[in-house]
């Protein structure tokens, strides 16, 4: 995959309707060898993106989820402490059974390990980096300058492969300049109508473009509406399955049940209250 | 790029790469003006994309170099504009990283707000009585021996509108300096207090016990991870705020040196966030780039539409479960008060407490009437006065038990 249309082309056909700004990004990170970074507000399909190079590259996808308090033990490598209490015991008295418990048997690979020693290049995406603190992102940005690992008791492992990395993050946490200027960035937002029927179309059978259109435009109305939780790509997708299970082939036929499955789109109490019958016939008139 | 020409052509290749590398040079420190942080690796990857065959599609280009430079949303909106205006052949004028002035507002600069303070200007409806000293929340007195904040003793209890003398004033904001290291001091000392290990640490634990063979008889407890304590300061600049205006900005410039994690945002008619401009080391250079920013002062106060601004772009960045909001404002609304009761519903959803401080409080015979701190009210976890550096002080045993 080199340029923007084969790039593009490779990721519809793994289900990911991409726009040209994306397939840029992703050909610049092959080309310059940088991680992506991925921003945007939760929904859009930040995680997808990873999902779907990993099926374009046709290798392995590593997923780091973060969380407050991710150390480089549950990231990088572990040692079996269980079995190494096990073997010392069994060996007491050996001289040799120090060099044997620190050895390959008895590491645990970590995602980020496991990234690096890969024969064939994997997509490893580090998802809401934002959610891990200041130590670990200092940490990982060392990890993705150098491609490799000092274990004090088995000395430095070298990268095999370089991964492909993504990054995402939804802006709960600044993030380092240094991390930042480290990425490429992309602002990944909402899918415009069009782009939207598209991924409809792709990824729930049995909705016709039509039907996607007008779910496409009813949801972009929705998010127009002062929601506490604006509903994202997942929830359309929700949605439309929903309609396409109970049979709805125009939604202007069954106002009664379009209305009864905004459930799909609408998170909260609130945001349940806010949109009446009322304002779902509002936002049905529009669409054409 | 492929040479057509005979010998001379060499040369001009040269030179055009010459060419192409100082307007690049250029370009890249038309982005630093324009607050980009763009290194040295940036701009050689952007030669290598200009050699690559990109130069020759500006399109392509520009949507190139917006994933290479731009590391945040704002930089990401901002970048179309700039590329075009400077390789459409116009220069661009390096933009402040402020927000733009609002038209026909008078600005009077933070330092002749100080002025202002000693001739007591009088253009707002101000019942000039004493302050009550024991007008102080209920169970916060100012018990507790406040480490270096000695000096401030003389006229702790003195309304800020009450100072007159700009040597009073000079002793204000060095007093509320002061209040500020000393809080971070005590803060932070209780957040050490706190940490205990309640983990195994097995990995530490095997070590440790090595020479008993590996059996596990001293163990190593984890250390917790505490988070912080962050303050958020949203301050009122408004007009009818401006007699206390320049010694809480002075505050606050103290907080964000001190703390580990403060942010500040100013508001009036619109919200800015100030915490880059106070990070200044100098305070008086510090006042002096608010200045700018506190244009508007005069105009109103758009309470509701400014914390609305708040929660919609900033709130998810510097607001995390250990943080307490402090809006410091006397909560004279005149925007709409069922947006403001909205705004701060969905504010309180989201952080540890709400603080209000509002100096009017401690006038005898006020009573919160204004539309506006109606609104905000029942969101609010503390309101307690702030027109001394008395009620500033009282205000810290409660920040520590966050």
């Amino acid at each position: 995959m080199k340029n923007r249309d084969e790039i593009a082309q490779a990721l519809a056909a793994s289900g990911y309707i991409a726009d040209a700004d994306l397939a840029t990004a992703i050909a610049l990170m092959q080309m310059l060898r940088r991680p992506l970074l991925l921003e945007g507000e939760a929904g859009v399909g930040k995680t997808e993106v990873a999902k779907a190079l990993a099926t374009a590259h046709a290798t392995e996808l590593i997923r780091l989820q973060c969380y407050e308090g991710l150390d480089q033990s549950s990231a990088l490598y572990e040692w079996n402490y269980q079995r190494q209490l096990l073997a010392i015991q069994a060996h007491r008295g050996s001289d040799s059974i120090e060099d044997q418990v620190f050895s390959e048997k008895y590491l645990l690979e970590r995602p980020l390990l496991a990234a690096i020693r890969r024969s064939q290049a994997p997509v490893l995406l580090i998802d809401e980096i934002d959610r891990a603190d200041d130590e670990f992102e200092a940490f990982l940005l060392e990890l993705l300058s150098d491609f490799q690992v000092s274990i004090p008791e088995l000395g430095t492992i070298p990268a095999v492969t370089i991964p492909h990395v993504v990054l995402t993050s939804n802006g709960t946490r600044e993030l380092s300049d240094a991390l930042r200027r480290r990425c490429l960035y992309h602002y990944v937002d909402y899918p415009d109508v069009d782009r939207e029927t598209r991924i409809i179309m792709a990824r729930v059978t049995g909705a016709s473009p039509s039907l996607s259109l007008q779910i496409a435009r009813m949801v972009e109305g929705v998010r127009k509406e002062e929601l506490r939780k604006v509903p994202g790509v997942a929830e359309t997708l929700d949605w439309a399955a929903a309609l396409v299970g109970l049979d709805v082939s125009n939604l202007h036929d069954a106002p009664e049940t379009v209305h009864e499955t905004l459930i799909c789109l609408l998170k909260t109490h609130e945001d349940r209250a806010r949109v009446t019958p009322e304002v779902t016939q509002r936002l049905l008139g529009k669409v054409a | 790029m492929s040479c057509c020409g005979s010998s001379p052509g060499y040369d001009d290749l040269n030179e055009v790469s010459r060419l192409v590398s100082v307007r690049l040079a250029a370009f890249l420190r038309t982005l630093r003006d324009a607050g980009f942080r763009v290194g040295l690796a940036e701009g050689q990857d952007a030669a290598t994309l200009m050699a690559s065959g990109y130069a020759a599609r500006p399109g392509l280009l520009r949507g190139a170099f917006k994933h290479l430079f731009s590391a945040r949303k704002s930089d990401w909106d901002k970048f179309d504009g700039l590329f075009d205006a400077f390789w459409l052949g116009k220069r661009v004028r390096s933009r402040s990283r402020t927000i733009g002035s609002a038209p026909g507002a008078s600005n009077p600069s933070l330092k002749s707000l100080q002025d202002k303070t000693a001739e007591q200007g009088g253009n707002q409806s101000v019942t000039d009585q004493l302050p009550s000293s024991d007008d102080a929340p209920e169970g916060h007195s100012g018990e507790g021996r406040m480490e270096g904040a000695s000096r401030a003793d003389n006229f702790a209890e003195v309304d800020f509108r009450k100072l007159s003398d700009p040597d009073q004033i000079a002793q204000a904001h060095e007093a509320a300096a002061q209040l500020a290291r000393a809080m971070r001091t005590r803060l932070t000392r209780r957040d050490l207090a706190r940490r205990r290990g309640y983990r195994l640490d097995l990995r530490r634990t095997i070590h440790r016990n090595i020479s008993h063979g590996g059996v596990p008889i001293s163990l190593v407890k984890r250390q917790r991870k505490d988070k912080p304590l962050r303050l958020v300061v949203l301050l009122d600049a408004s007009g009818s705020m401006s007699m206390y205006t320049s010694v809480f900005l002075r505050f606050i410039h103290g907080v964000l040196d001190q703390f580990r994690e403060a942010e500040a945002f100013l508001f009036h008619t619109r919200l800015a966030h100030v915490s880059d401009a106070m990070k200044e080391r100098d305070a008086g250079r510090a006042l002096d780039r608010l200045s700018i920013m506190a244009q508007g002062a005069g105009g109103g106060t758009k309470i509701g539409e400014s914390l609305q601004t708040f929660n919609r772009w900033h709130a998810a960045r510097v607001i995390h479960s250990r943080s307490c909001v402090m809006i410091v404002s006397d909560g004279y609304e005149t925007g709409d008060a069922a947006l403001l009761d909205r705004e701060m519903a969905a504010l309180h959803r989201r952080c540890r407490r709400i603080v209000w401080l509002n100096p009017m409080m401690a006038w005898e015979g006020y009573k919160p009437e204004a539309r506006g701190i109606k609104a905000a009210l029942p969101h609010v976890d503390l309101y307690a006065p702030a027109n001394s550096l008395q009620s500033l002080r009282a205000l810290e045993p409660y920040l520590a038990k966050l």
